[in-house]
């Protein structure tokens, strides 16, 4: 077969990503508008709502990726986009110009689901799991644990039932008055606590399955915060830090002990962490300690892969090439169960 | 104080914060507007949990923080569960559009309401919950007639009153 460049549009929820992907050459160049901060620690991905604004950035985006790569618009052979879910006005915009632009070009498009974008950018980096392998997305809008066994082919192993890990972080980092988004600096401060003077609940961590909750965490946190100040007056630095510490050490617990137990459950050997709070170095120690006692092999893809970006909708939309129709009539799904994707 | 435009109470647990969205469920019809308020962790998506589940709602009621909505199909109305935590500027209400949710078949939920200050439809009904020893206080305030109406309807749970 001889090599399709696609052009990847992802417009679901804050960042503007645009990319092209060769099935020959690869991934040929990637950019993205984004406010947020690359931390080293990063506790959660907290992105900038102003950068929403996905109608200006669409374009100039594109005219830097092709000019990257040495392409123009002719070279394109078709236009991946997420269809969904995210927010429909965001979708929207990726949606309709991705359209327009296949129909002026008399080129196709292809419809991509977010979360398959998510689930395959792990592909996209060195070294890189082979099918089939776990899936451990934790960032401040996902939680979820997925069985990935081919292009199309994913389960949901379990996810939280309420807010994101990301999430908890932030909020966490809020109710002990740091600046929001606060989760990369509870990290920090979580690193000089003291891990054994507080303990906090591991939400759901002994049941037998492989949903998480970790809402419930915000409140055990409200609750200890005002037993220490009616304890001792106020929050010291110190005790501030040990809870932060407290804190990250359930997050961390709950998140490694549901991934054995999910690569248990599927019977594989490779994990995969994707998302945000992939970065969380507690996380990877806990998770590299793990893998090597266990004998799974754990995979951490770069973080510009890990958060929202358009190289994975290129990349995903390239493995679904027979699935690409023609431009024009087209709409959006907020809501899109991923179990009901056609496998390729 | 407890008269036609207001109601307060004391709910001592999640369970009791679950029953109170149970009865708000319960009074209220389509096309209001429902402002909940209170600090993080007061339990206001627990509130919303158990609004969800009296009108029907099964699945998991995810945080909106970063999805900014999260919309419910129901039997009888449709609820859109905002959170607009994450807004820097009222101006971005307008720009994701939300203005179309609000409509006369929907119930819309609406945390961090300050966020978008001005632009926001106003509420016929707001929740305040509080943090007060183990458990929370709360106040129901009707803005509007039709809030007014609603709250006369509503049976304060037991565990609350």
């Amino acid at each position: 077969m001889t090599a399709m460049l696609v052009l990847g549009i992802e417009s679901s929820c804050d960042e503007t990503g645009v990319a092209l992907y060769d099935t020959d050459a690869g991934l040929i160049a990637h950019h993205l508008h984004t406010q947020m901060a690359m931390h080293a620690e990063y506790g959660g991905v907290v992105p900038e709502l102003a950068s929403r604004d996905h109608i200006r950035r669409v374009v100039p985006l594109t005219e830097a990726c092709l000019a990257e790569a040495g392409k123009t618009l002719a070279d394109l052979d078709a236009i991946a986009y997420t269809e969904g879910p995210g927010l429909g006005g965001a979708l929207l915009v990726g949606a309709s110009y991705a359209n327009a632009l296949a129909f002026g070009l008399g080129i196709p498009v292809i419809s991509v689901h977010h979360l398959e974008g998510h689930l395959l950018s792990p592909l996209l980096a060195e070294p890189h799991p082979t099918f089939p392998f776990v899936a451990l997305l934790v960032s401040g809008g996902h939680t979820q644990l997925m069985a990935v066994r081919g292009v199309g082919d994913y389960e949901i192993l379990g996810e939280t039932l309420d807010d994101a890990a990301g999430e908890a972080f932030d909020k966490t980092a809020k109710l002990l008055g740091l600046p929001y988004p606060g989760g990369p600096l509870l990290s920090q401060l979580a690193e000089k606590g003291d891990p054994n003077r507080f303990t906090l609940p591991r939400p759901m961590l002994k049941s037998d399955n492989l949903e998480m909750s970790f809402s419930g965490l915000k409140t055990a946190v409200l609750t200890l915060v005002k037993q220490v100040q009616a304890e001792s007056g106020e929050l010291d630095d110190a005790t501030r830090n040990d809870i932060c510490r407290a804190f990250q050490e359930a997050i961390v617990d709950v998140l490694v002990q549901k991934s054995l137990k999910a690569l248990k459950r599927a019977d594989m050997n490779q994990l995969v962490v994707a998302g945000g709070v992939g970065a969380n170095k507690q996380l990877r120690t806990a998770l590299d300690a793990a893998a090597t006692k266990r004998g799974f092999a754990v995979f951490y893809p770069p973080l510009a892969l890990c958060t929202d970006n358009g190289a994975m909708i290129a990349y995903a939309g390239a493995q679904r090439l027979k699935f690409a129709r023609e431009a024009g009539g087209f709409g959006v799904k907020p809501r899109w169960d991923l179990g009901t994707l056609p496998k390729v | 104080m407890n008269d036609t435009r207001s109601r307060s109470g004391y709910i001592p647990d999640e369970a009791a914060t679950l029953a109170l969205g149970a009865a708000l469920a319960a009074a209220i019809e389509p096309g209001l507007v429902i402002y909940l308020q209170g600090d993080l962790g007061a339990g206001k998506t627990t509130l919303t949990r158990g609004f969800l589940a009296a009108l029907g709602h099964s699945g998991r009621v995810k945080s909106p923080t970063y999805t900014l909505v999260e919309s419910y199909p129901l039997p009888r109305l449709t609820a859109h569960h905002f959170d607009l935590y994450r807004f820097a500027d009222p101006d971005e209400w307008e720009d994701a559009g939300f203005r179309d949710y609000f409509d006369a078949d929907s119930v819309c939920l609406v945390e961090w309401p300050d966020k978008a200050a001005g632009l926001l439809p106003t509420a016929d009904l707001v929740v305040e919950l509080d943090v007060a020893g183990d458990g929370r206080t709360f106040v129901l305030s009707a803005n509007s007639e039709h809030g007014t109406t609603c709250l006369s309807r509503i049976t304060i749970p037991c565990a609350a009153a």
